[in-house]
């Protein structure tokens, strides 16, 4: 009684529960926290991803899906492999990291979003470049 | 108006009163022990709905109203639907008795105290009926528990008043309290009366079947025991009847052992209306009390139980009663 | 079920009662089919399969990479260590050395990892028992830890942070800060926990005579872990078989001989304060080196068989890999502390009453998926 005494003397000290959802603005998640893979543009809509498909490979559970063509790259004129759209299954997804240690060119990263339920679950299924996004000049595989 | 009729229309009036009395009361215990558990447990508890979440049970009582009422098929339906009438009338019943100060006390009756073990004892048979009509093992064995628990516990509580009422004289509240202006009967009786109080608390704990005497509903053992096929209202009848018997042994014990409405040393006898404040401010103490058991304690096991009845409080409470026939009998209680 | 047995001159009928998928005290979808008398139990069975994701086929189809995810899933509450003992087995057959920062890394997560479910062990323990308080302490301890593994892993349970060859990542700055806060919070919390469960009368009364595992019967159900070392078994694979940084270390094994549900709860606390003295001696102690040694893209093990055995807060784990030389385990297979742990529980819970099988059932500390995986 002695112990839960003491807690109960002390409790206007804090509490040890988060108060989800109002601290909702405030709440941040460190930087490894593994939410959700997203991947990462500059401000000139370019990515990093040169659509190798080294993720793809890594995923358990194929949950990343590359889909991709070749075409002219604009920087070095030579034809290369080109990604249309990078599908990511949420839904698959069971935040291994295994995508984002294989990556050579660190185009994916972690996302720190810790709220990824929705009412859909097409929304769970996100193509992750944006549209009419390209590969940044000089990123070799 | 003639004089029946006058009656009658008091005796609604007061009736309704206690109603009120009864749900606020219970509302606000069970919030209270929300946010008592929060408090030992580093949690918060309720805090939304209105001041410091003060208006969280209304909601869940809201929404207790509105549920769908479920049962099992095979459930004897009469008996199902009466068992939670019993559990609530029996503790209302107890309501009435009370002294909430001088002039606050719906019935006076010259057997209150008696009155009182045997309306509180009612209630078991409004478990075993639940736990008997849903058709579920799991409350049958907490129906079977309770009964074990609430027959055995009875003499417990009957005993350890029985020692006091040794001291008073009178099986009749208003007196009892009365007697206790020349000091409270805790103080008067010293060495007995506090043995008997600890022996009411904890009999009146296991009484109320809460925890650390909760075989009743052991959760990690039985579910829910003997309401688990209970839903929306009647549930809440079960719920709100256990929190309010906790009140009602509670306001027992503050009656016997603690002057009820009289303040200490007489410091407030000229303003008669605190009584009811000292009245409520002792009683949620040992409210307080009894959740605190909860709260720290691990739950005894069923064969436990009883040997903890039958071969130790028991036994103590017998002497006790000896010992304070003694005292009583040789003047050796402590009077101001 | 029919059967009526005659005690005492009295009849009394014998029932069944499903305790289970869906009851508070079996900690998650398994089912018991209880035969009572009364209160008093005359058989248990326990029936599994509710959570079988048939997690070792599934290790047939995926890369060794792979594999280490998938037992994060099955000892959910030790997910580290069963990270390591698949780690370990690789780099066994591989003849990998990795280096000594790796190793000591390795050893003091799998110790916090320890301490973490041990704690929710003992908050639930509590709980078992009626006393609803401790849940919430176990937990705030157990929450620290959790911060710790997801600053420095990214995440709070399923952490994924070994890979065959070292670990994913290096340990974040802030974790030698971290895990010392710890140390010293925990060092007086542990006491607390004495005080609030240990020396209660009666959760003494509940516990002491209940449910006794004899040696050889440990020994023959072929438990592993506290519960077995609670019966004066000695088998901590860390003191007999050490991996990683284990062999650099003191420590006592805690050993009881009583048997008892109250020896398997002490043998936990103990092993609390020896996880502490581990992590302790360790943490200022890494050493300065590489987090990862690169392997193959594609991992190919030599054709054979590999064993590697780890101790989980449960138990004894073993891995047992038959390769063929290609990139997937010809067959692979988990030796699970929970199921030899669970198939004693009809042996010692006979006799007791409900409330006895709820508090074994506590120290036997199950852990669902990994019984069934």
């Amino acid at each position: 009684m002695s112990v839960t005494g003491k807690y109960f003397l002390n409790s206007r000290k804090g509490a040890i529960t988060q108060q989800y959802p109002d601290n909702r603005d405030t709440l941040k998640m460190f930087e490894r926290f593994r939410g959700e893979v997203i991947m990462p543009h500059d401000e000139n809509n370019e990515h990093a991803c040169t659509g190798c498909q080294k993720c793809e490979i890594a995923c358990p559970n194929g949950s990343i899906e590359i889909i991709w063509d070749r075409g002219i790259d604009e920087y070095s004129g030579k034809k290369r492999k080109k990604i249309d759209k990078f599908v990511y299954h949420l839904s698959l997804c069971t935040m291994c990291g295994l995508c984002i240690d294989v990556c050579p060119t660190d185009a994916i990263k972690w996302g720190q979003n810790f709220e990824n339920s929705v009412y859909d679950r097409t929304k769970l299924t996100r193509v992750l470049n944006k549209p009419d996004s390209k590969l940044r000049a000089g990123i070799e595989d | 108006m003639p004089e029946t009729a006058a009656q009658i229309t008091e005796m609604i009036i007061i009736a309704i009163i206690y109603l009120g009395i009864f749900s606020v009361a219970g509302l606000f215990l069970v919030f209270m022990e929300r946010r008592v558990a929060a408090w030992f447990q580093l949690r918060i508890g309720p805090n939304r709905v209105g001041y410091q979440g003060l208006l969280q049970t209304m909601a869940d009582a809201l929404k207790l109203v509105s549920k769908e009422l479920t049962g099992t098929v095979k459930a004897d339906k009469f008996l199902y639907n009466l068992a939670p009438y019993f559990v609530i009338i029996s503790s209302l019943m107890a309501l009435g008795l009370i002294p909430f100060s001088k002039s606050f006390q719906a019935f006076d009756i010259n057997i209150g105290i008696f009155f009182l073990i045997a309306v509180s004892s009612i209630g078991v048979i409004g478990i075993l009926l639940g736990g008997w009509a849903s058709n579920n093992k799991y409350s049958l064995i907490g129906a079977m528990r309770s009964g074990v628990q609430t027959i055995s516990y009875e003499l417990s509580v009957g005993l350890s008043l029985l020692t006091m009422v040794l001291l008073t004289g009178s099986l009749q509240l208003s007196e009892m309290v009365e007697v206790q202006k020349h000091g409270w009967l805790i103080l008067q009786g010293h060495i007995p009366a506090v043995i008997a109080f600890m022996v009411f608390m904890i009999a009146g704990t296991a009484e109320t079947n809460r925890a650390p005497f909760d075989m009743v509903e052991a959760e990690s053992e039985l579910g829910a025991g003997f309401h688990t096929e209970y839903s929306g209202m009647k549930f809440a009848y079960f719920f709100l009847a256990e929190f309010i018997n906790m009140f009602i042994i509670a306001a027992i014990a503050t009656t016997v052992f603690f002057g009820a409405w009289l303040s200490p040393f007489g410091i407030t006898e000229s303003l008669p209306w605190l009584g009811i404040i000292w009245f409520l401010i002792k009683t949620f103490a040992l409210v307080f009390l009894m959740m605190w058991f909860r709260w720290t304690f691990p739950r005894l096991r069923v064969d436990q139980l009883l040997t903890l009845e039958w071969k130790y409080l028991l036994p103590i409470n017998l002497v006790n009663i000896v010992v304070m026939a003694l005292i009583v009998w040789q003047k050796l209680t402590i009077q101001f | 079920m029919q059967e009526t047995t005659t005690i005492n001159n009295f009849k009394s009928e014998e029932y069944f009662i499903n305790m289970g998928p869906q009851h508070p005290a079996t900690h998650g979808v398994l089912r018991l089919l209880l035969t009572i008398d009364g209160e008093i139990i005359k058989k248990v069975e326990p029936d599994l399969g509710y959570i079988h994701r048939s997690i070792e086929k599934m290790c047939e189809r995926d890369s060794y990479q792979q594999i280490v995810h998938l037992t994060d899933r099955m000892d959910y509450l030790s997910s580290h260590i069963n990270n390591e003992a698949v780690c370990l087995t690789v780099e066994k057959a591989l003849e990998l050395e990795v280096p000594d920062r790796v190793k000591v890394i390795r050893t003091i997560i799998g110790e916090l990892t320890r301490i973490a479910s041990h704690c929710l062990w003992w908050g639930v323990m509590g709980m078992d028992v009626g006393a609803l308080t401790t849940y919430f302490y176990g937990f705030r301890d157990r929450e620290m830890i959790n911060d710790i593994f997801e600053e420095t892993c990214g995440a709070r349970l399923t952490m994924n942070y070994n890979v065959p060859g070292g670990l994913m990542w290096d340990i974040h700055p802030n974790f030698v800060n971290r895990v010392k806060k710890f140390i010293v919070h925990f060092k007086t919390k542990i006491p607390e926990f004495d005080r609030l469960l240990t020396e209660n009368i009666i959760f003494q009364k509940r516990t002491k005579g209940v449910g006794v595992l004899s040696k050889e019967d440990a020994i023959s159900f072929g438990a592993s872990g506290p519960v077995a070392r609670a019966s004066g078994y000695s088998c901590d694979v860390r003191k007999y078989h050490p991996y990683s940084a284990l062999d650099k270390v003191t420590f006592t094994e805690a050993l009881q001989t009583q048997g008892d549900t109250f020896a398997r709860y002490v043998v936990r606390i103990q092993e609390l304060w020896e996880s502490l003295s581990i992590v302790e001696q360790l943490i200022d102690n890494i050493p300065e080196g590489e987090h990862r040694v690169a392997t193959n893209a594609v991992i190919k093990l030599p054709k054979g068989e590999y064993y590697q055995k780890v101790e989980t807060a449960r138990g004894e784990l073993g891995v047992y890999v038959v390769s063929t030389g290609t990139k997937n385990p010809y067959r692979l297979k988990f030796r699970s502390p929970g199921f030899s742990n669970l198939s004693l529980l009809n042996h010692i819970a006979v006799g007791g009453k409900i409330g006895d099988l709820v508090a074994t059932m506590a120290t036997l500390d199950l852990v669902i998926p990994d019984i069934d995986r």
